[in-house]
């Protein structure tokens, strides 16, 4: 393929897949709003049942918390995006240039996603939610009746002023990194040369250090302090290696879309099998992850770590199983062998579906502490993802067509397109 | 479109080599005699073992009372030795394995050195594993025999089995791994020795390369095995060590109890075996002069390595710090407070800076292109990570939940006697290995020598217009 030829191609975001995309959004709306119309009357029985002041049973609880589920869900894939240019840059990875303006496209969706989670943080510190526990100012105050002895040791660390504070330098970092990343690969198309890709690789290493020790820290802020009493100390590289993988299946599905549309013919068969490769390790990873946590809880069997899974068992029971089920044994079965690597529906099938199982895993990091018992995935919740889904597509579908869809001018373009394995 | 490897990379096979110089710089060694430095260091070596082995017939002779170790410290010298000596050997399989996943080709210089020092270092963590039962000749019950046999069968429950299948797979598999890769450089050194006339030689390497004859087939069979194997050996990578971790994790003894254990685990047996590596390469390449095969870049890529696992170790301990205060564990809190400002709060402040802070020199380029700084750092790392397993055992294991029963433990001078016998075990072999072995696998070295030798990227870099400086 010619030079001439990469340089023209452009995505081309065409108004009918906008106006799909608005109808996904749509639909997302519809359900939305009926399943909160639903579930007007079935809260007040819940709320009844329950002696009346039990905050989890709150219908507002429950869309907080679900913003929190879909936030947090597409926020953690554009950070693992960000991430994930990094890595190549610090690794010098070449056959990952050829579809870098994908994931260089997904990471824009950063900013958005952490602030919806920035949103639900503040609404929940004035008292609009209670998926926060430890927000509520009078578990610290020992007069009251709602005194909590292990929350008062923790206070120093949920102060507001050190909360805040981290919260902000963290995404701050984040979102800092992903928008100077973005705006050197795009130079880099104008100006060329290898000073770009030098400078890129120093920043890189200083964003993955930085990445690696912060990004423990905000799921213990965000996801872990839910259930306010339980620590576990591998919980954030877990939440990580979740985050990761939901990133390289949204990396492929856009790659098959646009191989679909005939616009990344120089793609070949060996880097849909390398990325094929990538859904399958971390897909272990996360196994290996899970099962490492769950595992060792469950023998040690210390009750203030174990009810945690002992609430997952109670009253997610069989989401519980078939969640890490599903997200272990169909990328390992189906994508053991090579063929099925380079061939586009097996990777469509089980992208699709540990998508939506990782999404099902993320639900079930955020909603038994929030919502507990009176949890569901109904029209509401559906109608959330939908409209999230539909937005972020959108989001980095319009990002894709701002810039030429090769970085041109990276100095290991050449060895990426002649990739083969 | 060409495939070129672009010409920012450097090249990985320096001065100009030839296909025949590879073959004839790696035989080298093999082909000549020992010089008088070999022989001062192998007799050390052996001396060393044989003392090391004195004192294990001490202890099964006597007991093992002989050690230090008491009812409250149950687990200290044998089980850190065992668990650092394990640890060493990961990044054999790493290298190996993991590497050839991710086609890495700098690795086609430094991984059968690396893989047999995964396999000497196993065996000298058996010797620790084997002994610590006390009556070592009853150790055949470890393996799980028909109950015809007079008992029932071992416990699958506990974690301590597991390890013992982990252990012996892993060993077997690195071992398999190892010797696949050496059968068509043997057949290069028997071909070696039938041109010069040495029959007897070449009929011992006759027999090691198992017929190979180099044809097109043999390569394919190699290739297809050697994936299958790379395959199987890179969730051994992680399984070994998650599973030595548990040894630990699984139990409710506070500083071991922790989630965080298997992955932090496997990456602190990454770092300390790619030091080991460090170590023992930086020798090697000085003595056997194969400085255009182990080159700079080479030990800048496993610098780089060393950072990355240093820092995720970081990570672990300060997570484990925090989370012993934020858990509000007091027992926890405590073991974590015991274990810096404790009696043993040295082994403590030796971990961190051995292993959280001396590896971050490895940011300067000028630091980690250095040979003699690479050299010592390579040390500091493995004495950090071997008070990394102290800290975690003896500190943890001394001031239990029963105050009354606090106590201290002190190595006896059989126990250093046995460690420096390991020590000498994995010398004597490794020096062994490096004479008769080909240290470098350079069969495999021919293929990355179109695209990665200096000569052949000097033409393409020419061609390119852009100059170079190799």
């Amino acid at each position: 393929m010619s030079a001439i030829e990469l340089n023209n191609l452009k995505y081309d975001f065409t108004a009918k897949s906008k106006r799909n995309l608005f109808i996904l959004m749509g639909l997302g709306v519809i359900l939305l709003i009926l399943g909160v119309v639903m579930n007007m009357g079935h809260e007040h029985a819940a709320v009844d049942a329950h002696g009346g002041d039990d905050p989890r049973a709150h219908l507002g609880q429950r869309v907080w918390a679900n913003l929190l589920v879909n936030g947090f869900f597409f926020g953690a894939i554009a950070l693992a995006a960000t991430f994930f240019y990094a890595l190549q840059y610090a690794a010098q990875v070449a056959w990952s240039v050829v579809f870098q303006r994908i994931f260089s496209a997904v990471s824009t969706f950063l900013p958005v996603g952490l602030i919806i989670i920035l949103v639900v943080l503040a609404v929940g510190r004035f008292g609009g939610h209670h998926i926060y526990h430890w927000m509520d100012q009078s578990v610290y105050d020992i007069s009251s009746e709602h005194y909590d002895s292990i929350l008062a040791h923790k206070h120093a660390y949920f102060a507001d002023a050190f909360f805040w504070a981290r919260i902000i330098l963290f995404i701050g970092g984040w979102i800092m990194y992903q928008r100077w990343a973005r705006k050197r690969t795009l130079e880099e198309d104008l100006v060329g040369g290898d000073s770009i890709f030098k400078k890129n690789i120093t920043k890189a290493a200083i964003f993955l250090v930085f990445f690696g020790f912060t990004s423990s820290v905000f799921s213990w802020d965000v996801i872990m302090s839910i259930d306010a009493h339980w620590y576990s100390t591998l919980f954030g590289w877990y939440v990580f290696a979740g985050m990761w993988i939901g990133a390289i299946i949204t990396f492929i599905m856009i790659l098959l879309h646009l191989k679909n549309r005939g616009q990344m013919e120089f793609v070949n068969a060996s880097h849909t099998h390398d990325l094929g490769k990538w859904m399958f390790a971390i897909s272990f990873l996360w196994t290996y992850l899970w099962f490492s946590q769950f595992m060792l809880i469950w023998y040690s069997d210390i009750p203030e770590e174990v009810v945690y899974f002992q609430q997952r068992w109670e009253y997610f029971n069989g989401l519980f199983w078939v969640t890490m089920f599903v997200n272990f044994a169909f990328p390992m079965i189906m994508l053991m062998s090579r063929d099925a690597k380079r061939n586009k529906h097996y990777l469509l099938f089980v992208g699709t579906l540990i998508f939506i199982f990782h999404w099902c895993d993320t639900f079930m990091l955020i909603m038994p502490g929030s919502v507990g018992e009176h949890w569901g995935i109904g029209s509401l919740e559906i109608g959330m993802f939908l409209f999230f889904l539909g937005g972020f597509i959108f989001w980095i579908m319009n990002a894709l067509s701002k810039a030429p869809l090769v970085a041109k001018n990276h100095p290991y373009l050449e060895e990426g397109l002649g990739h083969n394995i | 479109m060409s495939s070129h490897e672009s010409v920012l990379r450097e090249p990985l096979v320096l001065g100009d080599k030839t296909y025949s110089d590879i073959t004839a710089e790696v035989c080298r060694p093999i082909e000549g005699k020992a010089n008088k430095y070999w022989y001062l260091v192998f007799t050390v070596a052996v001396i060393a073992f044989i003392w090391g082995f004195s004192c294990l017939a001490m202890t099964i002779g006597t007991g093992i009372g002989q050690w230090g170790a008491n009812k409250t410290v149950g687990w200290a010298w044998d089980i850190t030795n065992f668990v650092w000596w394990i640890g060493i050997g990961h990044a054999g399989t790493l290298i190996s394995a993991v590497l050839l996943l991710f086609r890495q080709k700098w690795r086609m210089a430094i991984n059968r050195s690396a893989e047999a020092m995964t396999i000497f270092a196993v065996l000298c963590a058996a010797v620790f594993v084997t002994m610590h039962t006390g009556r070592p000749w009853l150790d055949y019950w470890l393996f799980p025999h028909a109950n015809q046999f007079g008992s029932l069968w071992v416990n699958f429950n506990s974690p301590l089995m597991w390890d013992v299948f982990a252990v012996s797979t892993y060993f077997t598999i690195s071992l398999v791994f190892w010797y696949t890769g050496l059968i068509p450089d043997f057949a290069g050194v028997r071909d070696r020795f039938k041109i010069k006339g040495k029959p007897m030689q070449e009929k011992i390497y006759r027999i090691l390369s198992f017929g190979w004859s180099g044809r097109a087939k043999d390569w394919q069979r190699f290739e297809e095995v050697s994936l299958v194997l790379a395959g199987l050996s890179t969730p051994l990578v992680f399984s070994v060590h998650s599973i030595v971790s548990m040894d630990f994790a699984t139990s409710i003894v506070p500083g071991w109890h922790t989630t965080i254990f298997p992955p932090y685990f496997v990456a602190g047996a990454i770092f300390s075996g790619f030091a080991m590596v460090l170590t023992l390469l930086l020798i090697m390449r000085k003595v056997f002069k194969l400085e255009h095969y182990i080159g700079i870049k080479h030990i800048e890529y496993m610098n780089i390595i060393i950072i990355m696992t240093g820092s995720m170790v970081g990570v672990a301990y300060l997570s484990e710090l925090f989370i012993s205060w934020y858990s509000g564990v007091e027992y926890e809190g405590y073991a974590f407070m015991n274990r810096a400002t404790g009696p043993y709060w040295w082994s403590y402040w030796g971990m961190m800076t051995c292993n959280v802070i001396s590896p971050q020199l490895f940011w300067f380029k000028k630091i980690r292109t250095s040979l003699l700084a690479t050299f010592i750092l390579s040390i500091v790392v493995n004495i950090g990570m071997w008070f990394e397993r102290f800290v975690i055992i003896v500190t943890s294991l001394h001031r239990d939940y029963l105050p009354s029963s606090w106590t201290m433990y002190h190595p006896t001078w059989i126990e250093v006697g046995i460690f420096i016998g390991t020590i000498g075990m994995f010398f004597t072999f490794f020096l062994l290995f490096a004479r008769v072995f080909p240290v470098i696998a350079f069969s495999e070295m021919k293929t990355i020598l179109k695209s990665s030798g200096s000569q052949y990227k000097r033409k393409f870099a020419e061609s390119k217009g852009v100059k170079v400086d190799y």
